[in-house]
């Protein structure tokens, strides 16, 4: 029986519940000294002196540098991956991001020195003897000040703080559409800043072996191809093959963990300097102010109907915070990543989007789960819900009036991607039904009877996964390729090591990559094993996001078993005396068709392996096939998620009392994994519509929640149990027939939750709430709107 | 300021030399080599170092390691029986309970606790106990699953039938 579709428990698991996974801060090499960071206080300062003579003699220390070490010996920034054309064609700004800086802090948290020494307890502590003489001058922090004349400009290179001025779609149509319509629905909204917060903070160790001259680099990287990169290529100028970077047991990422970051350089380069591994290992409030960042859009949004409440046109203007540098893939989010998904579900004909990229004085921001699309899904949802609410008209009926039709596809949208397959129909239905829409008018009287506002929202979406087509993506400003790469080698007696260039930081990837090759090969899963996360084994890799791995890292598996089966059909005819063409493989053996005759994978392992009866003529020996795989298209998950929230009016608190989830992602390989998948999306997309906010004083700069203190995660009480379930439309490109699954709860979740409190608070009048609807934000938001009095 | 602590880890007595200001959690990671225990936070809030001392759930960043002298300690790597797992982490596998790992040992062990003082804890209950443990993987729906069965097994009941 196929092990595709069943509920597999995971492999990887053994080790994490007996304590024996391995993460980074769990290494530690032989003779390794600990690295400290001295991070900026300052927002904005000017740096004057730097006067380190009183840490050579500290106990324990090693070795100080500063940003001016790193210079006199040539090493580079780290580089942005993805060039952004502004409206007239100029390329974006792009300042330098030197690991260390030299003259000037640009916000709270940066780098301005490293302290080595024996113990990290030392390193800290000779750190504070570290003296900084800083300017301090006015910070830009709300990107919406920082456009304005007089802000405070945070590169001389960026006049304004504007990093670019993009655009997207026809403006022409859309404007002559809005011309026409009967009702124009508009919208200022945030979508708000976020901290990821994986649970493992970040950490690297640097080595440098002197018998060979290959530096290691261990790092908490979702991509280690990727750091090896560009770190190698533009940081510290070392060649692929004298760098191998590891990225072992990591513990969650999220995005947070795709960019290079400073550290990783820092300690490479200083393990080499020293001959010595350096270790450093993020404290969390360190995270806080030095992890890329999420989300930070400020929006306008108008959405043109006609008088049969169709969409006909849809105009965005977005306003997207960078930081203060450029982080790996920060500009391809509030454009390709957004722009391109404005059409949602939805079958308006004419969309135009604008996004001005701003800096500001504060930790880069770059792609946090879901990237963009929680981003478009946000507004989109909300102005759906808005459109509906004016027109007095039922919001599933709103949104089923405007879905694509089932029989569209393959659907291309004005704004440039065309979507392969979906039936938003389908999934809205079962959601609906699962969420009992029908008797919700009776609960929300039951609540009112106890005193509580209750509300439902629902929120359809569309992403695009499978990140992606190098031809495309490279078109549109990308540096990068997005394949994947997967090596299958079958080993003499018949187990099987799988390379793969994707990697797992929770997906689970051991286990359904093992149900993969289970499947294709016919081999117990119990002899494979699923390699990944280190580049001195693994051929090549670009890593994980984007919900990517099985689309497109587990289609280069299939491409390589492809491979491997071809090869063995070969060597079978050989062994079997009979024709290529009448050797069958099916369910681990090559048989001759219609005959008893067969050999078993194993067999003919061990022929390509011991090849005394061979076909040396026509064949290498071996079994071993490497494939990388460029997809097609993006995949194009979609859902409807509905949530049911009761707002205690006296206090502000919200409880959700029902959150349903109805997702289509194409074949299901373990669903026991997928659906581990989207409670975690939904955990995080319901911590950004009630908990989650990054906030920084305004006039200061200063992160004021820079701990889990004063940052809101969401908690096992904060949160329901959630109701899923799954409608199957297959992907038509890639042979799997996989969409991808890790962001969508955090795509659906932001609107939904929000559209069930708007709805709660309808009676008051109130038409919109920013995020995160804190109990103190509704609280005085319904004080506000029950008595214009009580407004101050 | 180095000073000598001798306790118990694990049935073993072992003593290390620290600083004063050693936590727990790093004599267990740094001079011990018990790597399970997690460090996700530098405010006591997220859980992943939970340990039981004498006996009690206790976050080891919250304690001097000096502040052990003479005490037993428990880590992850000694809740199994040999190659036997515990039925909670039993229950957090069969549960698909975990997915990148770093929270799990601290929600193992404040599991544990939760049970022996509460053996038969509702959902409610056991969101409301699990307040000092942080994940951010799991959404913790199936942790909260798997605790609720791991509290059953340990009840004697018969672990559920592996979900579909």
């Amino acid at each position: 029986m196929s092990v595709i579709g069943t509920p597999v428990r995971r492999r990887e698991d053994y080790r994490f519940i007996t304590g024996q996974g391995t993460y980074t801060d769990d290494i530690n090499r032989l003779g390794q000294l600990h690295a400290y960071i001295l991070r900026s206080p300052h927002a904005n300062a000017r740096i004057t002196a730097i006067n380190t003579s009183a840490v050579a003699s500290a106990p324990g220390v090693v070795a100080v540098y500063t940003g001016k070490d790193l210079a006199a010996e040539g090493i580079g920034g780290l580089p942005c991956g993805w060039q952004i054309h502004s409206k007239d064609g100029s390329p974006m700004v792009e300042p330098p991001h030197p690991p260390l800086v030299t003259d000037r802090v640009r916000h709270v948290g940066d780098q301005v020195a490293v302290v080595i020494a024996e113990t990290l307890a030392q390193a800290r502590d000779a750190a504070e003897l570290i003296q900084v003489d800083y300017a301090e001058e006015p910070a830009a922090i709300d990107p919406v000040e920082a456009l304005k004349p007089g802000a405070s400009q945070v590169w001389p290179d960026a006049p304004g703080n504007l990093c670019y001025d993009w655009h997207l779609g026809d403006l022409a149509a859309a404007e002559a559409a809005f011309a026409k319509a009967t009702r124009i629905v508009r919208l200022d909204l945030t979508n708000n800043r976020l901290v990821p917060n994986a649970m493992e903070p970040r950490a690297a160790i640097g080595e440098f072996d002197r018998a060979t001259g290959e530096y290691t680099l261990y790092t908490t990287s979702q991509n280690p191809h990727v750091i090896r990169l560009l770190m190698g290529a533009f940081v510290l100028h070392i060649p692929e093959a004298k760098l191998r970077v590891v990225a072992p047991d990591v513990g969650g990422g999220f995005g947070s963990k795709i960019y290079h970051y400073a550290e990783e350089a820092i300690v490479t380069w200083a393990a080499g300097k020293l001959r010595r591994p350096v270790k450093w290992t993020a404290e969390r409030s360190e995270s806080f102010m030095s992890d890329a960042h999420g989300r930070d859009h400020v929006t306008h949004v108008e959405l043109a109907l006609d008088n049969q409440a169709k969409f006909i046109a849809l105009k965005v203007s977005t306003i997207a915070n960078m930081g203060a540098y450029l982080s790996t893939f920060a500009t391809c989010i509030p454009t390709y990543l957004y722009g391109t998904l404005l059409a949602g579900t939805y079958t308006t004909p004419a969309i135009y989007v604008e996004t001005k990229a701003v800096f500001t004085h504060t930790v880069p921001v770059d792609a946090y789960r879901g990237a963009g699309r929680p981003e478009a899904t946000f507004l989109l949802e909300r102005i759906v819900d808005l459109a509906a609410d004016e027109l007095g008209m039922d919001p599933a009926e709103l949104r089923r009036r405007n879905f694509i039709p089932k029989e569209a596809y393959p659907y291309q949208t004005p704004v440039a991607l065309q979507y392969d397959s979906g039936d938003y129909f389908t999934t809205l239905d079962l959601a609906l039904k699962a969420a009992d829409y029908a008797g919700f008018e009776n609960r929300r009287r039951q609540a009112a009877a106890r005193g509580k506002l209750r509300g439902l929202g629902i929120a359809t979406y569309i992403e695009a996964c499978g990140i992606a087509p190098s031809a495309v993506v490279g078109s549109l400003g990308a540096r990068a390729g997005l394949f994947e790469c997967a090596a299958v080698r079958v080993h003499p007696t018949g187990s099987v090591t799988v390379l793969t260039g994707s990697h797992s930081h929770g997906q689970g990837h051991e286990t359904t990559f093992a149900q993969l090759v289970a499947d294709g090969l016919g081999v117990p899963i119990e002899s494979i094993e699923i390699v990944h996360g280190d580049s001195g084994k693994i051929p090549y890799g670009m890593g994980t996001y984007g919900s990517r791995s099985l689309a497109v890292g587990g289609t280069a598996i299939v491409k390589a078993m492809d491979k491997v089966v071809a090869k063995g059909r070969k060597i079978a005819a050989h062994l079997l005396e009979a024709s290529e063409a009448d050797v069958e493989f099916k369910d681990g053996k090559f048989t001759v068709a219609g005959t008893d005759r067969s050999k078993t994978l194993a067999e003919v392992a061990l022929t390509a392996y011991v090849p005394h009866n061979f076909p040396h003529d026509e064949l290498e020996p071996g079994l071993d096939e490497t494939a990388f795989y460029d997809p097609k298209n993006f995949t194009f998950p979609s859902g409807a998620h509905i949530a049911e929230v009761e707002v205690d009016p006296e206090t502000g608190r919200v409880t959700i009392v029902d959150f349903t989830a109805s997702d289509d992602f194409g074949r299901i390989l373990n669903p026991m994994i997928v659906e581990g998948q989207v409670h975690g999306g939904l955990a995080q997309g319901i911590g950004q519509a009630l908990l989650e906010g990054c906030i920084y004083d305004k006039e200061t700069g200063q992160l004021l929640t820079g701990s889990y203190n004063d940052y809101a995660m969401p908690r096992a009480d904060d949160l329901p149990s959630f109701k899923l379930s799954t409608n199957v439309t297959l992907c038509t490109h890639n042979p799997l027939g996989v969409k991808g699954c890790g962001e969508a709860g955090a795509i659906g979740a932001p609107a939904a939750i929000t559209n069930a409190l708007v709805d709660a608070l309808k009676p008051l009048g109130i038409r919109h709430l920013d995020m995160p609807a804190t109990p103190e934000r509704l609280w005085r938001t319904i004080q506000q709107h029950r008595s214009p009095l009580a407004a101050e | 300021m180095q000073k000598t602590v001798s306790l118990t880890v694990n049935g073993k007595p072992v003593s290390a030399t620290v600083e004063g200001r050693t936590l727990l959690v790093q004599l267990l990671r740094e001079q011990l080599g018990l790597t399970g225990t997690h460090i996700g936070c530098d405010t006591s809030q997220c859980g992943a170092c939970v340990v039981h001392v004498d006996g009690e759930a206790v976050k080891s960043c919250t304690l001097l390691a000096v502040q052990a002298e003479g005490r037993s300690v428990l880590t992850i790597e000694a809740v199994a029986d040999g190659d036997t797992l515990h039925p909670m982490q039993e229950a957090f596998r069969n549960n698909h309970a975990l997915q990148c790992g770093f929270c799990t040992p601290g929600m193992i062990m404040s599991a544990l606790d939760l049970v022996k003082n509460n053996p038969n804890p509702s959902e409610r209950e056991v969101r409301e106990y699990l307040e000092g443990n942080l994940c951010r993987c799991t959404g913790y729906h199936n942790i909260v699953l798997a605790i609720i069965e791991g509290a059953a097994v340990m009840r004697g009941e018969k672990p559920a039938v592996a979900a579909e």
